[in-house]
């Protein structure tokens, strides 16, 4: 790790004076995933700015069909909520596979989506949800978020406050993980929701989308069969050690079937 | 028996320190003065370094030293050796590249040692290593094991023709070739023994003080055996002087082969703390540690067995090549030679056995033993062949294996390799495994299975192993440079309680705990009065330290050969105290007493009267210490046989182990529990193998596999619930009647959990790891 300096803002707004007024300044909500990459030396911010003591990002609230969960709100208090386990099960499992627990009590919502990780959970949710990302600045519709590999849609210093994710009729996240890192290799997140299926992906391509393709083949119908004809693209898929294009491809359908049989 | 004495599952003494996080690592140790060292790794698998500045380094705050290959090479430190000599089918020794443990003019491998920085902090060493420039030449790389002697390959070093280390060719080549020609069928396997990266759970490290006063080198390691690096270091690395170095293994957390070897790391600190006349010291991080560490397995290989209509096997024929990296490790030529081809007889009587090892060199890490050495390499070609000739056959694999095993009443049995097994009931095992898998029950569970769309295999692996290494006279002939004997000192203290003083490390096994049981056996002192020191050069008499099953099978019978000579000489004193013959005298129980009498007196007292021989009998010497130095007449053969039980979903390919079951021939058990732990734990790393270790070097030599994130290491919930059992046979060469159990499960599962993954997809081969994308794509083809 590189020297830095370390700053604890109490409110958003301080927090986005402090970045703003740095020379190379980096939020740090969880860490999981910044002071990895400090400690191997491959990011060397001039300043660290804490969000960790900033009361307003965090927590959970269901207003009507709505959850709202603070930014800084860790994995494992999203699965533990009994609100979220209420409201959209699915969620509170997605979060309760993210890493082991030292990760989940520590890695946050708003991190996690602001990172957008190719093999990430959370934007998988956050699309097929149809969540909004609310920042210090505006809302930003989920499907719109994400938008290439550790990409987003944020602006420079923008700060994610919190999300806010409508209640589905049903929703199921199917997870295939690696097997050493444990992120995902493939993850289909499905929703039933009223205004029709709604599906996304993570893990297989460069970043996490919307499965329109998915979405159309369950129009028809909202069963594990109405995906039979369906084929994810190969040439669109990751290859690496860990999974060819072909194999994710075929995940991607076996994924889907399976979330979309968990919603029944 | 005594209580807490042998065969009683006493918890282990040293998880009091370790579970109130009182151990000891190298790493915990801080003296005054230190500094701290960071080494600069070649980025490049393979370049000729055409220049090296360090000025800006050396200029940076806090650098006390930048040292590089040149320096060591001035100051007359040694190369890095390979202990072991293979004669090569030209007749020549193996050829053995010189090994410089820092770079002299070239870097053979990503992560290979340049230079070291030196500085009063780790930051500031790490910062001024990023200033070390050095201008290297890039030439293409051999990162394929298969493709490494290849024509026309890059070269990697000039004394090494076509990158081969040796060509090993064992048997009778000529009489293997006939019975093939006349057998009834000839199955045949064409499989990958993956590399795997040994990964224990402490990082290496080095502390080097000197002392100008004393002119002597302590130096603190993360090693297996503090004595065979003192002795190496002095005796070829000239670093100082046998009695003016000290080495330290202090609590090690966990080795598993991967620290025994003498590492670069720990020469230039040894060396760089005398030069800098300040402590240095060195810790890996775990990307150090993937990248520098000496690997395990990595082999390539067809096997054949030519049958007779009966499923008998007539003769076997092996080919292999295995990778030794870009240079030779401590033991790495022994590796895929004498502890691999004198296993090939596994369980069975073959009477025929031919292989041909070509072992080569790759810009990639050494590789050299790791957890079983060979013996898992053996194991598991055998009995993935076995599997493919019961299939070509027709024959269930428990009747193949039933039909060639070596009978128990033909022990001691000579094997067509070398190896002489003393003893075994190798049915018994099978019987006793099938018995506790429920093998009969197999066929309604696979049904059901199938009811939930799984795929349900079952597989077995019989295997034998040589522990208790080693016999010297067998490891000389062999071409070793050391005896395999052991030592210990067993002290009474005046007031009666015990220092047992070992040769052996223990880093993890349990040592300190298994040994106070032996002793508290034969002596009779109570349990909690027995100490057991070991890891010090300085502290322990001598010693050759932990690997290869030894342990107990080899040290533990030098402390029982000192306890023998404490009570034969408190014999003497007691005879004396209690005015008898000493012909009079028998021991029990930690009492002498006078046969036909109720006279008796405690060890602790006799060995009070040792120390103040106020009464004394006449030409004894003062004082209760003893030392006893043991050489194995043989090797231990551990044998058993694994079933393994898998489910497959064929949509995705994924494994899930359902039932494991071991059952195992270890001789007599001194604490079943510890013996229990290692038999988890060595299952659990042929866990590892089997379905998800794969380190994976890119074509350009980069280590692709560096971090957990990519290097997927087996878990707890990788394993079901094992059901485990013994069944033992005396071996009669040991005079404890142990056999040594700490590789058994590496050795035995890998076989087990791929043939019962292969039975279950109908497949004939997956290979290791078989992650779920390669099940899957062995679904499709068995399909
Ligand atoms: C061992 C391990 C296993 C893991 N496994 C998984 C897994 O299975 N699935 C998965 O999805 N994830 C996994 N993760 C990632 C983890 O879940 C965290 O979510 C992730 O590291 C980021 O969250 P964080 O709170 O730690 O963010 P940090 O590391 O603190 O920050 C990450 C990035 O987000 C930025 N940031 C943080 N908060 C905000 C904000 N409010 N507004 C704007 N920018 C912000 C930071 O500046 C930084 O660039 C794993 C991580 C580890 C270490």
């Amino acid at each position: 790790m590189y020297e830095f300096s370390y700053h604890r803002p109490a409110s958003v707004a301080e927090a986005a004076e402090l970045i703003a007024n740095a020379a190379d300044g980096k939020l740090v909500a969880g860490g999981q995933t910044l002071l990895p990459t400090m400690k191997h030396r491959l990011a060397s911010p001039s300043d660290v700015i804490d969000l960790g003591g900033i009361a307003e990002l965090s927590g959970i609230v269901v207003n009507g069909n709505i959850v709202t969960i603070g930014a800084m709100t860790t994995h494992a208090e999203v699965a533990a909520s009994s609100e979220v386990r209420e409201a959209i099960p699915a969620l509170a499992a997605l979060a309760g596979n993210i890493g082991d627990p030292a990760v989940r009590n520590r890695g946050t919502l708003g991190g996690s989506i602001a990172n957008n990780d190719p093999a990430a959970d959370y934007p998988a949710a956050v699309i097929a949800l149809g969540a909004t990302v609310r920042t210090n600045r505006r809302e930003i519709a989920g499907e719109d978020f994400f938008t290439g590999m550790f990409e987003t849609a944020l602006e420079e210093d923008e700060i994610v406050v919190a999300v806010d994710f409508p209640r589905p009729e049903a929703a199921s996240y199917m997870k295939f993980e690696n097997p050493a890192s444990r992120y995902a290799i493939v993850g289909v997140f499905v929703a039933r929701t009223a205004a029709g299926p709604r599906a996304a992906v993570t893990g297989a391509t460069a970043c996490a989308h919307r499965a329109f393709r998915i979405e159309e083949s369950l129009q028809a119908g909202f069963g594990a069969s109405a995906l039979d004809g369906f084929e994810a693209p190969v040439d669109k898929m990751n290859s690496d050690i860990h999974a060819s294009a072909e194999y994710r491809a075929h995940l991607v359908k076996v994924m889907a079937q399976r979330a979309v049989a968990a919603c029944a | 028996m005594q209580e807490n004495g042998i065969g009683a599952s006493v918890r282990r003494k040293e998880d009091q320190r370790f579970l109130l996080g009182k151990g000891r690592y190298t790493d915990d140790i801080n003296v005054e003065g230190q500094t701290y060292a960071c080494f600069v790794r070649s980025p490049h698998a393979h370049a000729e370094i055409e220049g090296i500045d360090a000025s800006a380094a050396t200029a940076a705050p806090g650098v006390v030293a930048v040292l590089t290959g040149d320096d060591l090479a001035a100051d007359g430190i040694g190369p890095l050796i390979c202990g072991v000599t293979v004669t090569s089918d030209d007749g020549q020794p193996h050829r053995a590249p010189a090994h410089p443990a820092l770079a002299q003019g070239k870097v053979n491998y990503v992560g290979d040692h340049v230079a070291i920085v030196i500085a009063e902090s780790l930051t500031q060493a790490r910062d001024a290593a990023e200033l070390v420039e050095v201008n290297y030449r890039p030439l293409p790389a051999v990162a394929s094991t298969a493709d490494a002697a290849n024509d026309g390959q890059q070269q990697i070093h000039e004394e090494a023709p076509n990158n081969i280390c040796f060509n090993w060719p064992f048997g009778d080549k000529a009489a293997n070739d006939e019975a093939f020609a006349g057998a009834h069928k000839v199955s045949s396997i064409d499989l990958v023994n993956n590399r795997m990266v040994t990964n224990p759970m402490e990082p290496r490290a080095a502390l080097g003080e000197y002392n100008s006063g004393t002119e002597e080198i302590t130096l603190h390691l993360t090693t297996q055996n503090p004595h065979v690096h003192r002795l190496v270091l002095a005796a070829f690395n000239q670093l100082a002087p046998e009695h003016k170095l000290r080495v330290v293994g202090p609590d090690v957390g966990g080795g598993f082969g991967a620290k025994i070897f003498i590492y670069a790391e720990e020469l230039v600190v040894g060396w760089a703390c005398r030069k800098v006349n300040r402590p240095v010291k060195w810790t890996a991080d775990r990307t150090e540690a993937f990248l520098s560490d000496a690997h395990g397995r990595d082999h390539v290989t067809r096997a054949e067995m030519a049958l007779d209509e009966n499923g008998k096997f007539l003769a076997m024929r092996v080919l292999t090549t295995a990778n030794l990296g870009a240079y030779l490790s401590t033991f790495a030529t022994m590796v895929p030679s004498y502890l691999y081809a004198f296993l090939f007889a596994g369980q069975y009587t073959t009477p025929l056995i031919y292989s041909e090892v070509k072992a080569v060199f790759t810009n990639t890490s050494p590789v050299d033993a790791s957890r079983g050495a060979g013996r898992p390499e053996a194991t598991y070609l055998l009995e993935r062949l076995v599997d493919v000739c019961a299939a070509d056959m027709g024959l269930d694999p428990a009747e193949i294996r039933r039909r060639n095993f070596i009978p128990k009443d033909a022990f001691p049995y000579q094997t067509p390799v070398v190896q002489c097994y003393d003893s075994g009931d190798y049915e018994a095992a099978l019987d006793q495994a099938m018995e506790l898998a429920d093998y009969a029950g197999f066929d309604a569970r696979a049904e059901e299975a199938r009811g939930r769309g799984k795929l349900r295999g079952i597989g077995l692996s019989s295997y034998v192993e040589a522990c208790g290494i080693a016999p010297s006279a067998a490891v000389g002939q062999l071409g070793g440079g050391v005896g395999l004997w052991e030592s210990a000192q067993v002290r009474f203290n005046p007031t009666g309680n015990v220092q047992v003083f070992t040769g052996t490390h223990s880093h993890g096994q349990g040592h300190e705990t298994t040994f106070a049981q032996l002793v508290c056996d034969q002596l009779g002192v109570p349990f909690e009065n027995i100490e057991v020191i070991h890891g010090d050069t300085a502290k322990t008499q001598f010693g050759m330290g932990t690997y290869g099953s030894r342990s107990l099978a080899v040290g533990g019978v030098a402390i029982a050969k000192a306890c023998d000579k404490l009570i034969a000489k408190g014999k003497k004193i007691a005879a004396h105290a209690m005015e008898a013959a000493e012909g009079d005298i028998e021991f029990a129980g930690g009492n002498y007493t006078v046969a036909g009498t109720d006279k008796a007196m405690n060890i602790a007292e006799v060995a009070f009267n040792a120390y103040v021989p106020h009464n004394y009998p006449e030409g004894v010497e003062p004082g209760f210490d003893e030392n006893a130095f043991f050489d194995p007449m043989n090797f231990s053969f551990p044998a058993g046989t694994h079933i393994c039980e898998v489910e497959v979903d064929p949509a995705t390919g994924e494994v899930e182990i359902v039932d494991y079951t071991a059952v195992d021939d270890f001789g007599k058990l001194v604490n079943p529990m510890i013996v229990e732990g290692q038999v988890h734990g060595g299952i659990v790393h042929g866990i590892g193998q089997a379905l998800l270790e794969g380190c994976h070097y890119d074509k350009d030599g980069q280590l692709v596999t560096a971090s957990y994130m990519d290097y997927a290491m087996p878990r707890a919930d990788n394993a079901p619930e094992f059901k485990i059992d013994y069944a033992p046979t005396d071996p009669p060469h040991n005079p404890l009647g142990v056999k040594g159990c700490g590789e058994a499960g590496a050795i035995g599962a890998p076989p087990a959990i791929i043939n019962a993954i292969a039975n279950a997809i109908g497949a004939k081969h997956v290979e290791m790891p078989a992650t779920p994308e390669t099940v899957w794509r062995a679904c499709q083809s068995a399909n």
